[in-house]
């Protein structure tokens, strides 16, 4: 008896529930998202700034996993009519939104409709690149954005007798240093790099200005074919297999793997996101600090700006959305993007500042004086001239591209086949992927 | 119309939760998507023509079949010695029994952590020893290692279970005929191979299929947990293909095709076991 009338209770529930929910009448928004951690509670921090900014809409902040998770729950909720308004989606996921149609309104579509004003030149031109299409309106909105650095022991490089007031500079220079820090057993592990796939080939393609990929590395249409296997990229893949044999380079596993080996103070060099500095400075034992991306002058010597990475946010449609939800969406969006708050966010996390505003208010506030070496990636990325190459990809399918890589490059540091096999190999499978692409999104 | 009523929950949930989705996977099977399901177009085989030429679908078969077997022999081996011994006369029996059964309560999740914990490269306990000995024990860079470190950890979750009906088949054969064996003089390894091998064999035929499908669709979570299918794709068996073309790469056309392929093969060799032990019984 008992139990039926809990479960006619539990029926009649949502029906006692809804005049409450349309006295409040305020449009509810929600924000998926996939930041975990004290980045959550940064992003939590936001929504409830701007709940309390306005009157409009409620913004209802959900985390949902990693970047690929939060990808695969907005395309199950999208398929059932139930797309959140908003998702925070991973760079490389940028080609497959783009191609999502119906499925998602565009920035600049949002703003034409809703009539609150995005402006695409408030972002920083190398993170507003990546989001926007051929024409510079804006796709989605850049939100948290980094880019790979060096990071470098600097106990280590003072115990191998090397400088560390002057962190080599090019791929030679890395090279020497490795092996003095071998030589001079200063540390276990010389060198070590993490998402080896976006660090050693993608932004050794935008900083060296050579195509990763035909069509502007994808910008200009889908028939784009990978180009990552031609001699710069081949040699440098030989240098770093050649390392591994030399024991000056180890391979610690695929994406964020590899960052435990620095930060425990294992490895004297590692290659990650600079977002890594949080991490990093919670867990170091030793001294630290960052550098540009080494590179090879022969090939260019004026090196371009670094891509990002990280994630923009997208707004998505679903059945029976209203046009307030759209403007709410519009205005956190906006809000998001404030001097204010983008400076803080930029602050408390590690990501790079997304507006021109928001970095300058950080000079303002004498941020870069407190901290010193926080502003190295953005020097980075807004170093020489952005170029069809050094642009960002958008290639569909990408997450994958990269696990495809990840699997040549495995072999090879196994020895079963060597820098030109591999990235042969990846190449063709990869140019595969690219065309199944074209034909799912051609219908 | 009672029977019907009793048995509906059932046929219900049979529906819902395995004839729809087998369904749509079937259909999707069928079909080439773009992930958000906007354009479907029916391509009839072609997923499946696609994944029989792919060379690292073949090879992934030839993969899953490699990691079943030896799975299934470890588990199947480790479990018969603790049977035989267990089954004997020892102090403490029951309390070694309930231990022995214990894995088996881990989730696959955790138990690859502990794993990990034994034999991470860096942080293993286990790695640390390896190392002193001169062996470069590295998972995540040796294909070879990488295969012994998931078939490890997925027998060793199998081992209780196998554990528990081999000692309930040991149990089960009578005492007199081993009694009568003893009698005429055949001794232990004699004894276990004329007498109580063979008496176990219907036993040993049920968990060699129901050990070889577990290993081959079960495992996923262990392998996901500790290698993602690398180095390379040195462990990546055709569930975990199943998952990263499906979930991770959302490729659902292909990963349906490959779903598809994987209940066909099932329901193989549920109809291979459930033909062998019929005949079993009849006899």
């Amino acid at each position: 008896m008992k139990r039926r009338t809990l479960l006619a209770g539990a029926a009649v529930a949502p029906f006692a529930a809804r005049p409450v929910f349309a006295q409040a009448a305020k449009p509810k928004i929600v924000f998926w998202h996939a930041m975990s951690g004290a980045l959550g509670e940064e992003v939590n921090r936001i929504c409830t700034g701007f709940n309390a900014s306005q009157a409009e809409v409620e913004v209802t902040p959900v985390f949902k996993g990693t970047y690929p998770e939060t990808l695969t729950a907005a395309i199950a909720a999208f398929r059932a009519g139930q797309a959140p308004h908003l998702v925070q989606m991973f760079e490389v996921g940028t080609g497959s939104m783009l191609a999502a149609g119906p499925a998602v309104k565009q920035i600049w579509q949002l703003s034409q409709e809703t009539g609150v004003v995005i402006e695409p030149n408030a972002y920083i031109g190398g993170v507003r690149g990546y989001y926007s299409l051929s024409d510079g309106r804006l796709a989605s909105c850049p939100f948290n954005s980094s880019t790979s650095v060096m990071w470098y022991n600097l106990d280590a490089f003072e115990k191998a007798g090397l400088d560390p007031d002057k962190p080599p500079r090019t791929w030679n220079e890395v090279v020497d240093a490795c092996r003095i820090l071998q030589a001079k057993k200063a540390i276990e592990v010389p060198m070590t790099s993490a998402w080896f796939a976006w660090v050693q080939l993608e932004q050794y393609a935008a900083m060296h200005d050579i195509p990763f990929a035909t069509k502007a590395n994808g910008f200009e249409g889908l028939e784009t074919e990978l180009k990552f296997n031609t001699a710069p990229f081949v040699k440098h893949l030989s240098r770093i297999l050649d390392m591994a044999k030399e024991g000056t380079f180890k391979y610690a596993g695929r994406d964020g793997a590899p960052e435990p080996l620095f930060n425990s103070g294992t490895a004297a060099i590692s290659f990650t996101s600079s977002a890594a500095r949080a991490a990093i400075a919670r867990e170091a034992k030793f001294k630290w600090a960052a550098a540009f991306l080494p590179t090879d002058p022969d090939i260019n010597p004026q090196p371009n700006n670094s891509i990002i990475g990280g994630a923009s946010l997208w707004c998505m449609n679903a059945p029976g959305r209203t046009p307030a939800e759209y403007k709410g969406v519009a205005s956190l969006l906006k809000f998001i993007a404030s001097p204010e708050v983008d400076a803080q966010w930029h602050q408390n996390t590690g990501y790079v500042p997304v507006t021109t505003a928001g970095y300058e208010l950080s000079i303002k506030q004498g941020y870069y004086q407190k901290v010193p070496g926080t502003d190295l990636p953005i020097k980075q990325l807004s170093r020489g001239r952005v170029t069809e190459n050094s642009k960002g990809f958008r290639l569909g399918r990408m997450p994958e591209l990269r696990n495809i890589v990840y699997e040549e490059v495995e072999k090879a540091i196994q020895g079963q086949q060597g820098a030109q096999a591999a990235l042969d190999s990846a190449v063709s499978r990869g140019n595969r992927i690219l065309r199944e692409f074209e034909k799912s999104v051609r219908g | 119309m009672l029977p019907v009523a009793l048995v509906l929950p059932q046929l219900l949930l049979t529906f819902f939760f395995f004839l729809w989705p087998a369904g749509q996977a079937v259909w999707a099977s069928f079909t080439r998507q773009d992930p958000f399901g906007i354009r479907t177009q029916f391509v009839g085989f072609e997923n499946f023509t696609d994944l029989f030429e792919d060379p690292l679908y073949v090879e992934s078969m030839g993969r899953t079949v490699v990691f079943s077997g030896s799975v299934t022999v470890v588990a199947m081996l480790v479990a018969l010695c603790l049977a035989l011994f267990a089954d004997r006369e020892i102090r403490g029996r029951n309390i070694y029994r309930t231990l022995l059964i214990w894995p088996y309560a881990v989730a696959p999740a955790i138990s690859a952590v502990l794993w990990i914990l034994l034999l991470h490269p860096q942080i293993g306990a286990f790695s640390h020893v390896l190392r002193m000995l001169g062996i470069g024990w590295d998972y995540k860079i040796n294909s070879t290692q990488a295969m012994l470190v998931v078939v490890l950890a997925s027998a060793w979750k199998q081992v209780s279970y196998n554990f528990i009906f081999f000692l309930a088949g040991l149990q089960s054969i009578p005492r007199s005929v081993i009694e009568a064996a003893r009698m005429d003089g055949a001794r232990g390894w004699r004894r276990l191979r004329t007498i109580t091998l063979p008496l176990l064999a219907p036993t040993t035929f049920f968990l060699l299929i129901v050990n070889f499908v577990y290993s081959a669709f079960d495992t996923f979570g262990t392998i996901q947990a500790l290698t993602q299918g690398g180095p390379g794709k040195a462990t990546e068996t055709l569930m975990v293909k199943v998952y990263r073309d499906g979930v991770v790469n959302l490729n659902l056309g292909s990963s349906s095709a490959q779903s598809v392929v994987l209940m066909v093969a099932i329901i193989a060799l549920t109809v291979v076991q459930s033909r062998f032990l019929n005949r079993k019984n009849a006899e």
